[in-house]
């Protein structure tokens, strides 16, 4: 694909709107389709290598237009039956096919918090986009009406005018809440307990808010700024945030209600358990979770050399394992922070990787090599106990199976080392046991995921959960999704005991 | 942000300081530690031992040696100035109970987190022997303090300035070889290399000998996977599975070299923050 710039993308939106003139309104179904997909703009692929900026730039107001006038308004809405959280999507497009991007923003909010998060990270190709009917009159999902810009681009323009409202909140109750991590789960619950009149504080281990949208997800795809913008308007609201306070340590759990006399609590602590391979040579220096790698690089600053303390690995040749946006995300990093050849190995090939396309997509752009059907064996160093290559071995795709998928085989004797000086893992989370090790009676599975009902209860009374630390390592907007229950829960609760 | 509450400098390069913090006091149990940053911005995050605590005054003391920019920006920080985050109380608990015969080895800075462990096990009626040992004289940190638990008190320094001239080791070993003597536990705290040989030295003996590692610690509450080290045949999390752990389990070499991973680095940027401060104090003048 070539590269285009904002200026000429945003012409050749400029050039059709003129071209359809005052028929935009009443287009037939087929002409609409007919409406090329607007690409987006983003930052040219050589420049942003080398830099922390956001990648993806965003619509322009012709552009959203354009692509808002693709959306056929279908009568079964099957985007909306594939959003986890059924945001409203064609009456949104619609507001802003017809320029109103303030309703189109208002008509989000009603299911969503943080569109403006949720539009650059959710895996819209998996979800909404996947069921959108011109995706399927084309053939091509990549050719679905691109909500998730569409998302990105209100949100955007509603904090960038400064429009955006800090939701009212009802009288005094006074009940309070307890939010145990801030992360997205956390961060819903919050604003829905806290609109209710209950007084929240949220309590977070690390010293900045936000979760893995601050440790995790880099700068270059979502920026701090719009992870503040969502914390002040929480704290607008009235919301108290008590960092550096680690749940369980700190004060345990049943302590919050006990003694520090909360009425509810949320526990939104996700997933923070990395996982490694168990390969020989895992514990050289050189070798990191993704985990520890991005914390570096996105909390603690170390992509800013000359103004942070915490250092970060020296890399040249590195190596990435895993294929789901945690690797794209330490890949693209490493590269940034100076690498020269970024590996990407990944056992399967690239239809089974459950990274989002477009971050594939700009990995490949940038740079980064990926090795496909590889998986490594075991991680070599030197006298000083430092990575200076990888055993990997070759894998080739076998005969399918009942369902039909062709699971890769490895390749007798095909063994070869990579030259590599730095292993990042980023093979997937478990959960963190620290709430569930320190907290008598509260159940957990196999998988040390808390258990909940339908509404988000977990065993002990008054104590709700959600997030990653329930399902699992997950996705930000499943996150929310359960934080609204757990909210509409604890907020049910609450209301019962002010009424009797 | 926690005030300071009071600092004492006391030895040449080792640093005690009272801090309110009293949530961590009320917690806080013997062996755990916690995590702070001198600046939320741009500070790194450093583990420290809680050497002691009040719940009456809602304090905790660290002690801690400059070794880097950061203890070094933080003995730069006076009585009433803020420390801006800490985190805590992390880790284990040490385990407390009546093993019998103790034995305490305390090497340098590692006497600090060995106080209240030593004291706790006095209270539990254990027969306490403390070994302390540095360098030098001006090196050794809280003797009175250790001397008032003690049943019985060995000093060691290199150079004999106090105390026997030897390393802890050796002590160690005669109580071992003794039958009158032999400890029912060990617990060595200090540099690495004391620990791995004091775990060398009880070995052959079969003595239960526990060490307290300080490894290079991100979060500090088992996200971050960074402070991993190899304990026998399992990788354990120092943050939150220990940070005691066997000393006959423990792979001392790989823990060492995974603590040299930005030894560069932070050599340079102590460097540079030292020479900073000298131009600071130089323009002042
Ligand atoms: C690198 C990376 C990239 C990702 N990319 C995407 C993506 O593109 N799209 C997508 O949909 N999803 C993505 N995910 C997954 C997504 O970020 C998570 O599913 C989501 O953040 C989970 O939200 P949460 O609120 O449950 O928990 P988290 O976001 O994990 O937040 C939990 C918070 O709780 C705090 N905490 C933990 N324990 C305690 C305690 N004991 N006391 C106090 N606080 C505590 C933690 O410090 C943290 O701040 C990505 C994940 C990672 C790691
Ligand atoms: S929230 Fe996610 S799934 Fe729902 S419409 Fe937006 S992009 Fe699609
Ligand atoms: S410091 Fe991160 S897991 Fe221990």
């Amino acid at each position: 694909m070539s590269y285009h710039t904002l200026e000429e993308l945003n012409k050749t939106a400029k050039d059709i709107l003129e071209d359809l003139g005052d028929r935009i309104s009443t287009l037939k179904n087929k002409e609409r389709t007919a409406i090329p997909s607007q690409d987006m703009p983003v930052q040219d692929p050589f420049l942003r290598a080398t830099n922390l900026e956001e990648v993806a730039i965003g619509y322009t107001a012709e552009q959203a237009i354009v692509e808002a006038n693709r959306c056929l308004q279908c009568a079964k809405q099957t985007c909306v039956d594939h959003c986890p959280v059924n945001i409203a999507i064609p009456s949104f497009i619609n507001h802003i096919a017809k320029g109103d991007f303030a309703l189109a923003c208002e008509v989000i909010k009603e299911s969503s918090l943080l569109p403006a998060i949720c539009g650059r990270v959710c895996p819209q190709e998996k979800q909404c986009q996947s069921n959108c009917m011109v995706g399927k009159a084309l053939k091509d999902v990549d050719k679905s009406v691109a909500i998730g810009r569409l998302e990105r681009f209100v949100a955007d323009w509603e904090r960038n005018n400064g429009i955006g409202k800090v939701p009212s909140v009802k009288p005094a109750t006074g009940k309070k809440v307890a939010v145990v991590g801030s992360g997205p789960a956390g961060l819903v619950v919050a604003a829905d307990c806290r609109r209710e009149g209950h007084q929240v504080t949220v309590f977070e281990a690390f010293h900045k808010a936000g979760g893995v949208l601050r440790y995790g997800i880099p700068e270059f795809r979502l920026p701090n700024e719009i992870i503040d913008h969502e914390i002040e308007n929480l704290k607008a609201m009235g919301v108290e945030l008590k960092t550096n306070f680690v749940v369980g340590r700190t004060r345990k759990l049943t302590d919050l209600i006990d003694k520090d006399g909360y009425d509810a609590v949320f526990v939104g602590t996700g997933a923070g358990l990395p996982v490694f391979m168990g390969l020989e040579g895992e514990n050289l220096v050189g070798v990191f979770s993704a985990n520890e790698y991005l914390t570096r690089a996105n909390l603690m600053m170390a992509y800013d050399k000359e103004h942070t303390d915490t250092p970060i690995y020296p890399s040249v040749n590195v190596a990435v394992l895993g294929g789901g946006n945690v690797a794209m995300d330490a890949a693209r990093m490493a590269k940034r922070l100076g690498a020269e050849n970024v590996y990407v190995v990944y056992r399967r090939t690239e239809n089974e990787m459950p990274a989002r396309n477009e971050e594939i997509l700009h990995a490949k752009e940038e740079g980064i090599e990926f090795r496909f059907l590889q998986n490594p064996k075991r991680i070599v160093g030197n006298e000083a106990s430092r990575v200076t290559g990888m055993e990997c071995l070759r894998y080739e795709l076998g005969e399918p199976d009942e369902s039909g998928r062709r699971k890769p085989v490895e390749i007798k004797g095909s063994e070869f080392i990579l030259n590599v000086d730095t292993v990042i893992v980023a093979i997937g989370n478990g959960s963190n046991p620290l709430i569930s090790q320190t907290t008598a009676n509260l159940s957990v599975n196999r998988r040390g995921n808390i258990v909940v009902d339908e509404t988000q209860a977990t065993s002990i009374n008054k104590i709700f959960a959600g997030g990653d630390i329930v399902l699992g390592a997950a996705t930000v907007i499943l996150a929310m999704g359960e934080g609204r229950r757990a909210a509409a829960s604890i907020n049910k609760m609450l209301s019962e005991e002010l009424a009797s | 942000m926690s005030q300071i509450i009071e600092k004492k400098q006391i030895s040449s390069d080792v640093f005690l300081m009272r801090l309110e913090a009293p949530l961590i006091a009320e917690e806080r149990q013997a062996g755990q530690f916690i995590i702070l940053q001198v600046d939320e911005n741009f500070g790194e995050r450093i583990p420290l031992t809680i050497a002691d605590a009040s719940t009456k005054d809602g304090t905790i003391t660290i002690i801690y040696q400059v070794v880097g920019k950061t203890t070094l920006a933080l003995s730069q920080l006076e009585v009433g100035q803020e420390v801006e985050a800490l985190v805590g109380p992390l880790g284990t608990p040490t385990h407390i109970h009546n093993y019998g015969k103790v034995v305490c080895v305390g090497g340098g800075i590692g006497v600090a987190p060995m106080h209240p462990i030593a004291q706790a096990l006095k209270k539990a009626g254990n027969h306490v022997t403390i070994i302390t040992g540095a360098r030098n004289q001006d090196l050794l940190i809280l003797q009175d303090e250790m001397k008032a638990i003690a049943d019985e008190f060995i000093v060691c320094t290199d150079d004999g300035s106090v105390g026997r001239k030897c390393l802890v080791t050796e002590p160690l070993r005669e109580l071992c070889a003794n039958e009158a003597t032999k400890p029912d536990m060990v617990i060595a705290i200090g540099p690495p290399i004391m620990m791995k040989f004091c775990s060398e030295t009880t070995r052959p003996f079969g003595v239960f000998t526990q060490v307290s590692l300080n490894t290079i610690m991100v979060d500090g509450t088992g996200m971050c996977g960074g402070c991993r080290v190899n304990v026998g045949k399992e990788v354990k999390f120092v943050c939150v599975d220990g940070p005691e752990f066997d000393g006959h389990l423990v792979d001392f070499d790989n823990m060492i070299a995974r603590l040299s991973s930005y030894k560069e680095i932070e050599r340079t940027r102590y460097k540079c923050f030292v020479e900073k401060t000298i131009n600071q104090k130089e323009a002042a003048l």
